[in-house]
């Protein structure tokens, strides 16, 4: 019988501790997937964030650095600087990358580093709870954006796909989303485009996927993939906002 | 024995270049040295000042509150300076710069060197620092001055080189004009 | 070792201390400008890169200090250089290493402070360095060097320690030390044996364990397992690695205790009353964490009355206190730090006056 369907190498058979609905589980199979594509598993070096990707090295079977919140990029830095064989990648939420990281983030991307940077866009701080996020969109009520966001007081959410393709330093940024299955085949071709341009020694690769927070939306797993279809997509288009392969 | 000599001008006149070449002169006598930098937060035209300590032994403090020779440069360091010299001491003041009228330094061996006006006879004004060091090795005998001629090797970059002979000549007019 | 005037070389303490951590191995350097110990990433990004080395200069303080997480969790050799307020900004990635267990070298050369302060010499972060300075509870390896030479050496038993503990150490000077400049011997890298690097994540290849360097700890008593682990640590690095040096301290009656810069001042107000016939010794900590505990215990057996000096309104007095016997007494002269506040040997040498009379 020919087996269709089968799990990553580079991930570890355990059930993960992600909400009904959410999307982290999705990034993460596609980024095994691309692991095992390349054949470099074993030369990998994943960096986890503070956030609900915390335990990355839960459920990746990789070596992992866990690293202070926001500061994954320049963990990342020093680690591919120390060992420049490796391939290195760093799976950061929303408020650890765009909020308490946006300066090592945006350092890391312009140096050029060669690594590639997950970012997981759900509009919210997941784990502690559903607060407000530098990804918050116009109005979104959050534990603490009760009347909504606001933007002349709370800022307009940043771009960051779109912010880090202005960066030279950048060889490929783009944005995905995993609540159909036609998303998800396009989600799967930008995440090993990313990794081979490591590979490749490329430079900074960076994928923002829009993912789902059933929990923190309050909404049923179906009602939230719709909303990543009505209000997310809307606002942060899908799509390659820079490749040099095409420069 | 331990030696120290505090140095004292204004930014430009060379004070730090004298207080290293001071400090390698030492090392090429096998001495351990201590050369403890001050400046003003200008780059240009602040005060500058240092000290450096050599001995055979352990150097010990590199701060020295009252300092066997001081070379002051400039009006403001003698002001600030000269009745810090220690008792017995000596204290080498550029007369060319420095009007020591009206104060009174006793125990304390006070010797003129009009510095600018030799550096000026020598060619060059920025020798100032020179003339001072070879002053201060005639009054002090503290070091040897062919330990000064193979100390400006190290202490010149390279480029400079080529300025040592007339250095030396500075120096030597120090010595001459503080054995006067 | 033998030395001749020949090969000594005449360096900046900032200086000494990026030659020595070259000569230490360490390949890969993460830091930011600020004054006083800018020499360090000015000479390091000179010479890195001939050496295959990486030099960055990062986007600030905390992204340096998690460069050098990165680099360390990897297994190599790396450091990071500040002052007061970049190591304040610091502390956030030193607590994450302390946690991770990782090794990796910070230069501390103090300035006054707080806040911007001034760029003269301090010894006010005493207890920021030596009581972990971020959050949690942990310690670190803190070296405090009195010279040149010193510096350079330490520099080098810094990057042993780390490795050997698994935990960061900090080189704790402060501008007198790393502006200065002294006749040094290059010294060649101490022959340790360093336990091998097991933990490092190097990418999981067929047939290893997965690594995993992480600070996070939620099963029911791992976290206290985790201190307990660590406590046991401090204890044996108290036990095998506490240096200080004593100074005439056999027959005196008056020791005077100091680190640093303010040790060295002190060492030549000893000296002028030791010619003035008074007994009076010096005990310096070399290592401030672990802190000599047993040979100040030792010494106050002997000599009952210390006088504490440092620039600052003091801090090591209370870890002095807590270690000298209990009928010892210990006197204070401090001045805060700042311009025009490093006390001269003269001046040392009144206290030191003052509190002789006061015991004989």
């Amino acid at each position: 019988m020919k087996q269709v369907f089968t799990r990553p190498e580079s991930l570890k058979d355990v059930s993960t501790h992600f909400c009904p609905g959410c999307h982290h589980g999705s990034v993460h199979r596609l980024v095994a997937e691309a692991l095992d594509e390349f054949g470099i598993r074993s030369r990998t070096i994943g960096v986890a964030s503070v956030g609900c990707s915390v335990f990355l090295y839960g459920y990746f079977d990789i070596d992992v650095i866990e690293s202070p919140h926001g500061r994954a990029p320049a963990v990342a830095t020093g680690a591919k600087r120390a060992r420049p064989d490796r391939i290195v990648f760093t799976y950061q939420g929303d408020g650890d990358l765009a909020a308490i990281g946006m300066s090592e983030i945006i350092h890391a991307a312009n140096r050029g580093e060669d690594i590639t940077v997950i970012f997981v866009n759900n509009t919210t701080y997941g784990m502690t709870g559903g607060q407000m996020a530098p990804t918050t969109l116009p109005g979104q009520k959050t534990s603490t954006s009760p009347y909504g966001r606001d933007v002349r007081k709370d800022g307009a959410p940043f771009k960051m796909a779109e912010l880090l393709s202005n960066l030279d330093g950048v060889a490929f940024s783009a944005r995905v989303a995993l609540n159909s299955p036609k998303n998800v085949i396009q989600a799967r071709k930008m995440i090993k485009t990313a990794f081979r341009y490591q590979v490749e020694k490329k430079g900074f690769s960076f994928i923002e996927a829009l993912s789902a927070c059933p929990t923190n939306w309050g909404m049923n797993p179906l009602d939230a993939n719709q909303r990543v279809t009505d209000e997310l997509i809307p606002y942060f288009p899908l799509g390659v906002y820079k490749n040099t392969a095409n420069l | 024995m331990r030696y120290d000599v505090f140095f004292a001008g204004y930014g430009g006149q060379g004070v730090l270049l004298a207080g290293n070449l001071l400090s390698y002169a030492a090392i090429h006598e096998g001495k351990n040295v201590s050369f403890f930098p001050a400046y003003g937060v200008e780059k240009r035209g602040g005060a500058a000042m240092c000290t450096v300590v050599f001995a055979d032994g352990d150097t010990g403090s590199p701060v020295v509150g009252n300092p066997s020779v001081s070379v002051l440069l400039n009006q403001l360091s003698f002001d600030k300076y000269a009745a810090k010299v220690k008792q017995g001491g000596i204290c080498i003041v550029n007369s060319s710069l420095v009007d020591t009228g009206g104060i009174d330094l006793p125990g304390i061996d006070v010797v003129l060197v009009p510095m600018n006006q030799i550096a000026l006879e020598m060619g060059d004004v920025r020798m100032v620092n020179m003339v001072a060091c070879g002053a201060y090795i005639e009054k002090s005998r503290a070091l040897k001055s062919e330990s000064l001629a193979a100390a400006l090797k190290k202490a010149l970059p390279e480029r400079n080189h080529k300025l040592i002979p007339a250095n030396l000549i500075a120096m030597e007019a120090g010595a001459q004009a503080a054995r006067d | 070792m033998q030395t001749t005037a020949a090969e000594k070389i005449f360096v900046k303490g900032n200086e000494a201390v990026a030659m020595a951590a070259l000569e230490a191995g360490c390949r890969c350097y993460f830091g930011y400008p600020i004054t006083p110990q800018s020499d360090i990433p000015e000479y390091l990004s000179r010479e890195l890169p001939g050496l295959g080395g990486e030099f960055i200069q990062a986007e600030s303080e905390i992204g340096a200090i998690n460069m050098l997480l990165g680099a360390s969790a990897t297994g190599v050799r790396a450091m990071t250089s500040s002052s007061g307020p970049g190591i304040s900004l610091k502390q956030e990635g030193i607590s994450y290493m302390a946690g991770s267990e990782l090794p990796g070298v910070i230069i501390d050369i103090m300035r006054a402070g707080p806040g911007l302060g001034g760029i003269d010499a301090s010894q006010a972060d005493y207890f920021q360095a030596t009581r972990g300075g971020g959050h949690g509870g942990y310690r670190i390896i803190v070296l405090a060097p009195a010279s040149v030479q010193e510096i350079y050496d330490l520099t080098m038993l810094a990057f042993d320690l780390s490795d050997i503990y698994r935990m960061p150490a900090m080189v704790l000077a402060d501008s007198v030390i790393g502006q200065m400049k002294e006749s040094v011997t290059p010294n060649s890298r101490p022959k340790t044996v360093l336990p091998p690097k097991e933990w490092v994540v190097r990418g999981r290849a067929e047939g290893t364990p997965q690594n995993v360097v992480k600070s996070l700890y939620l099963g029911d008593g791992e976290m206290e397992a985790f201190h307990w682990k660590m406590q046991a640590r401090y204890q044996e690095l108290a036990d095998k690695e506490s240096r200080w040096e004593e100074v005439q301290t056999a027959d005196a009656e008056l020791i005077v205790t100091a680190f640093g810069s303010t040790s060295r001042i002190a060492k030549t107000a000893i000296s002028m009353a030791r010619e003035a016939g008074m007994k009076v010794g010096l005990m310096r900590p070399i290592t401030l964490f672990p802190f000599p505990k047993k040979a100040y215990a030792a010494i106050s057996e002997r000599c009952k009355l210390f006088l504490d000096i440092e620039l600052s309104t003091g801090q090591m007095i209370d870890d002095v206190r807590l270690s000298v016997a209990r009928d010892a007494e210990v006197a204070f002269y401090g001045r805060p730090p700042g311009a025009g506040s490093l006390p001269t040997p003269e001046e040392l040498f009144e206290q030191i006056k003052k509190n002789y009379q006061a015991c004989s």
